[in-house]
């Protein structure tokens, strides 16, 4: 007999994908006011990921709980996590004035935030995307596995369970990785593991019946203040157009001009 | 008259589509336009079958719609992160 799965699925709302992200006036973040946001991609691929997990039924999943912290708008990507599937959701609440004063959470800041609920709500399994696509960390699980002494397998492009012994395909370098590790652990999730579902109509009316749950960094005493500073952001260089040449000759004259030959 | 279960159906489904375009990369009102054309052109349809072949083409676009968008963002991120 197998334990039940208790999973969480932290999800970030990050500005669009498909949207070009622009370098606010004062040089220090990336401009976010009046531009779209959504879910973060990889994140839609570890609430895919649970629910999947659910629809295959062994081992029993008994509850997926969707997770997000910041401004009020975070509803809106906890509604979708909602409508794709999740059971029900907590938005840890960060007002606006708190960001200002304090900057936005970190990495370090998120896993510790995650160790309380997961303690609190008892998870057996949490799946997050392996970075998010605006600061492109790549830490809040594996920290997040580090402070809770589970283990974990990050980017992960296969999941399968037996009995309690969780079996993981990593993309490394050059290939795949297997590896077999016993629950409680920390999963995330690489771009190939699954197709992720479109939130459907119905899914999404239904999605606001279900129980979103408002917290306070304070509730869970933890501290947000950022250890990092930014010190500066900017665009990357214009990528310089490319010239032609006449003939052979025209090159190989240009190419010794470059020093390449 | 119509029969009204199926007048349901083609209603939810033009909705659901509608609300798929409003991500559509041409732009929602390209998308509008156009689906909203392709139901008026089915609106005489008085046959059962008919009309319920109609619906199973409107959910094989609604596939085929999800499809684009994931296929979309698949590839941009896969285009970004993929080591070269």
């Amino acid at each position: 007999m197998s334990t039940a799965l208790k999973i969480l699925v932290p999800v970030k709302r990050v500005i669009d994908y498909a949207v070009k992200p622009r370098v606010n006036s004062a040089r220090t973040a990336i401009e976010t006011a009046g531009v779209k946001h959504s879910m973060n991609p990889f994140d839609e691929l570890s609430i895919e990921a649970a629910v999947r997990m659910r629809e295959r039924g062994s081992p029993t999943v008994t509850d997926i709980l969707a997770l997000s912290a910041g401004p009020a708008k975070c509803v809106d990507v906890l509604r979708t996590a909602m409508a794709m599937g999740a059971d029900r959701s907590i938005h840890v609440e960060i007002s606006d004035a708190e960001i200002k004063e304090k900057g936005e959470l970190e990495p370090l800041g998120v896993a510790k935030l995650l160790k309380k609920v997961v303690e609190k709500e008892e998870r057996n399994l949490v799946i997050l995307g392996k970075q998010s696509i605006d600061d492109d960390s790549n830490q809040t699980g594996q920290m997040l596995a580090g402070l809770l002494g589970w283990g974990q397998a990050t980017s992960a492009s296969k999941i399968e369970f037996e009995g309690d012994i969780v079996s993981v395909t990593r993309e490394v370098d050059g290939g795949v990785e297997t590896l077999r590790c016993p629950l409680p652990m920390v999963i995330t999730t690489d771009l190939r593991l699954n197709e992720p579902r479109y939130a459907s109509l119905p899914n999404i009316m239904k999605a606001k019946k279900k129980k979103l749950e408002k917290m306070s960094l304070g509730d869970l005493g933890v501290d947000g203040g950022r250890r990092l500073k930014t010190v500066k952001v900017e665009e990357p260089a214009p990528r310089q157009g490319g010239g032609k040449v006449e003939d052979v000759d025209g090159m190989i004259a240009k190419l010794k001009e470059l020093g390449a030959i | 008259m119509t029969n009204p279960t199926l007048r349901r159906q083609v209603i939810n489904i033009y909705k659901e589509l509608l609300n798929l375009g409003k991500e559509y990369p041409l732009g929602y009102q390209y998308f509008q336009t156009r689906l909203h054309k392709a139901f008026a052109s089915q609106a005489g349809l008085r046959d059962d079958e008919d009309i319920k072949k109609g619906i199973e083409r409107a959910k094989y676009v609604k596939k085929e719609v999800e499809a684009l968008y994931y296929v979309k963002r698949y590839r941009t991120l896969r285009q970004r992160y993929a080591e070269n």
